[in-house]
């Protein structure tokens, strides 16, 4: 077998070999002892926050918009989930306990009017895609409207992210403040601490992320997807050929940000914890990281990069400490200067360069042959 | 040739199909443009020379809404569109050529042409969008005839500045617009190329209304067509090419720079 068709066999079954590998092998490891539950849970985790940087891709590599606020629609759809849990949680009087430990008046608080909805786990699912896309659609329609374009566009979604921050540490919010939401004990009725919880949101996960794959690599293969590789490559132009770009990067940014909660409303029950400490700067640098390193433009790169990142952070965080941060300004450097295409796309590349060789080696084999026949 | 040959909707009437009166544009004071009265026929070619900086892309920009004139009106298909949108105007259908040739280089040649089709531009409706089978064959043989067949599944960035030029032409063939701006389409082509753009102009008179700049006289002289001499923003002189280039201003003006060959 050459190696092209090794590279383009290996290429084809990896997407099924990975699905399987998280679908059937791990929950196997798990069930014959091999790993512990805190680690399928931590892949859990590491699976939520992948769909998110899917939704980035789409964003940042498909449509060529370098956003950095994808963390905070991760952390409003976090936070809707986190709320609902907290519902159903310990009560202080009626207050969820994160709720009532950070507010100071005296004689306790009535629950606030926009924690009502989040009663119900069916209102809090549908609220995870409806917050984050509102407030995504909005942003979205009057930054594009405005041809905010380019670094201005990165700076105003940090700085959006940045003002959430500080609107969600303050307490008078009645959102807990920096302490966040925690104390959370059930989903649909089912213990969060029992194992079996933690394997079902596992494979919730998984699922969720092949349905977001599948979603995406449709999307980008409609004329649509197309139109907005064509808002990347050139936006002006396609304004001359009818095309409204501003509908499209509306539209892109809102679908990011519905993937961007998903993955937080995921993330949420298996962390346990929900606070503010996602929308710091970092934060949403790491998701644009996630997908430098994978490949942009690529949908798989967004999973590859986003596991390898927090695979790396996990094990490389223990040993290292704070020193960890240099290995991942080391990362960031070296995607620039040898993988501008990430992991994803070097693969490709080799791929093409497979193909080209095999094409050559055929062309130079055919060419004495002619020569002895004439 | 028959792919080129349908009529594109249109209804008759007496006046012009674009017309631009008492047009100004000025940047920072410097009058670009100032056309007093420049107007062409329904399904005529009309060829726009001047030297440089004579106002010959500003005219393209203020009639596909890049640029809003100062003041001034211009009526396109009997329809006020000073100061409309660009992508309106592009909707009513004006279709343009830049002069360095813009394609979308992440894409392959067929996914150019799908882009240009005349078709809905909505972001749901395209989700479910398909090429026909008659759009497809309508593309392969635009494709076949700029001998761009072979690469229609490349990417275009992997394309040559020619092949850039054709597949631009080609896109704008596709949309069908009302009409063609068509910003130096023989630029940094070779001699033969030039010659086949010009036949393929040449095939589009008659069936679109078209209005080209150029520079290179022997591409002019290939079309044959009315010519409108542009000169500091002014219209300077209009008829045919002998009869411009024996005009004594356009002389003095433009050929007397030794820009004629």
């Amino acid at each position: 077998m050459s190696l092209a068709l090794l590279h383009r066999n290996i290429s084809r079954s990896a997407p099924w070999a990975a699905l399987l590998v998280f679908t059937v092998v791990m929950p196997l490891m798990y069930a014959g002892g091999a790993i512990d539950i805190g680690t399928l849970n931590t892949w859990g985790k590491y699976l939520a926050i992948a769909i998110m940087a899917i939704g980035l891709d789409l964003v940042w590599g498909y449509t060529g918009m370098l956003s950095l606020c994808q963390a905070l629609f991760f952390t409003l759809g976090g936070y809707c989930m986190g709320m609902h849990l907290a519902m159903h949680g310990p009560l202080d009087d009626g207050i969820p306990r994160c709720l009532s430990v950070v507010s100071s008046e005296v004689g306790g608080i009535q629950l606030p009017l926009f924690w009502q909805p989040f009663a119900s786990l069916a209102a809090t699912v549908a609220l995870v895609a409806l917050v984050p896309g509102a407030v995504a659609f909005l942003f979205g329609w009057f930054a594009f409207r405005s041809r905010v374009r380019g670094v201005y566009f990165s700076i105003i979604t940090q700085a959006l992210t940045i003002a959430v921050w500080l609107v969600l540490c303050r307490n008078e919010m009645r959102l807990c403040g920096t302490n966040g939401l925690t104390n959370f004990v059930t989903i649909a009725g089912f213990d969060l601490r029992a194992p079996a919880t933690k394997v079902g949101l596992y494979l919730l996960t998984v699922a969720m992320v092949a349905a977001s794959v599948v979603l995406a690599q449709w999307l980008v293969r409609t004329r649509t997807g197309r139109v907005l590789i064509a808002v990347r490559d050139n936006e002006s132009r396609l304004r001359f050929a009818g095309y409204q770009p501003v509908a499209y990067k509306v539209w892109v940014f809102t679908l990011a940000a519905i993937l961007g909660a998903v993955g937080g409303a995921l993330y949420v029950p298996q962390n346990g914890i929900m606070t503010p400490e996602y929308l710091v700067a970092k934060e949403s640098v790491v998701a644009v990281v996630m997908v430098a390193l994978g490949g942009r433009g690529t949908i798989y790169g967004a999973i590859v990069g986003a596991l390898l990142y927090k695979y790396l952070e996990n094990t490389l965080s223990t040993v290292l400490a704070n020193n960890w941060y240099f290995v991942l300004g080391g990362l960031i450097v070296a995607i620039v200067l040898f993988l501008p295409d990430g992991l994803v796309g070097a693969w490709r590349g080799l791929g093409r360069r497979l193909r080209e060789r095999d094409a050559r080696q055929a062309a130079r084999s055919d060419a004495p042959s002619a020569a002895v026949a004439s | 040739m028959s792919i080129l040959a349908e009529h594109p909707g249109e209804g008759t009437s007496r006046l012009d199909l674009i017309q631009l009166t008492d047009v100004t544009v000025s940047f920072d004071g410097f009058k670009a443009l100032d056309i007093g009265y420049f107007a062409v026929d329904r399904n005529a070619l009309r060829v726009v020379i001047g030297p440089n900086g004579a106002g010959k892309t500003t005219l393209c920009d203020v009639i596909s809404g890049k640029t809003r004139p100062a003041s001034g009106r211009v009526v396109f298909d009997e329809v006020d569109i000073t100061g409309m949108a660009d992508t309106a105007i592009a909707a009513r259908g004006v279709g343009r050529k830049f002069q360095t040739p813009t394609v979308f280089d992440g894409l392959t040649v067929m996914e150019n042409m799908e882009l240009a089709l005349p078709r809905t531009r909505g972001v749901w409706r395209n989700l479910f969008a398909r090429t026909a089978p008659a759009e497809r064959e309508l593309i392969e043989s635009i494709l076949t005839r700029v001998r761009l067949i072979e690469s229609r599944a490349i990417e275009s960035r992997h394309l040559s500045h020619g092949q850039r030029q054709w597949l631009e032409i080609s896109m704008l063939m596709v949309s069908r617009p009302k009409l063609l701006l068509v910003d130096e389409p023989a630029a940094g082509l070779t001699d033969h190329e030039t010659a086949l753009t010009a036949e393929l102009l040449n095939e589009l008179k008659g069936h679109h209304t078209i209005i080209v700049i150029e520079h290179d006289m022997e591409f002019v002289r290939r079309l044959g067509s009315e010519v409108t001499v542009l000169c500091e923003g002014r219209v300077l002189s209009s008829g045919t090419l002998e009869h411009v280039q024996n005009d004594a201003k356009v002389i003095e003006a433009y050929l007397g720079r030794g820009k004629e060959r």
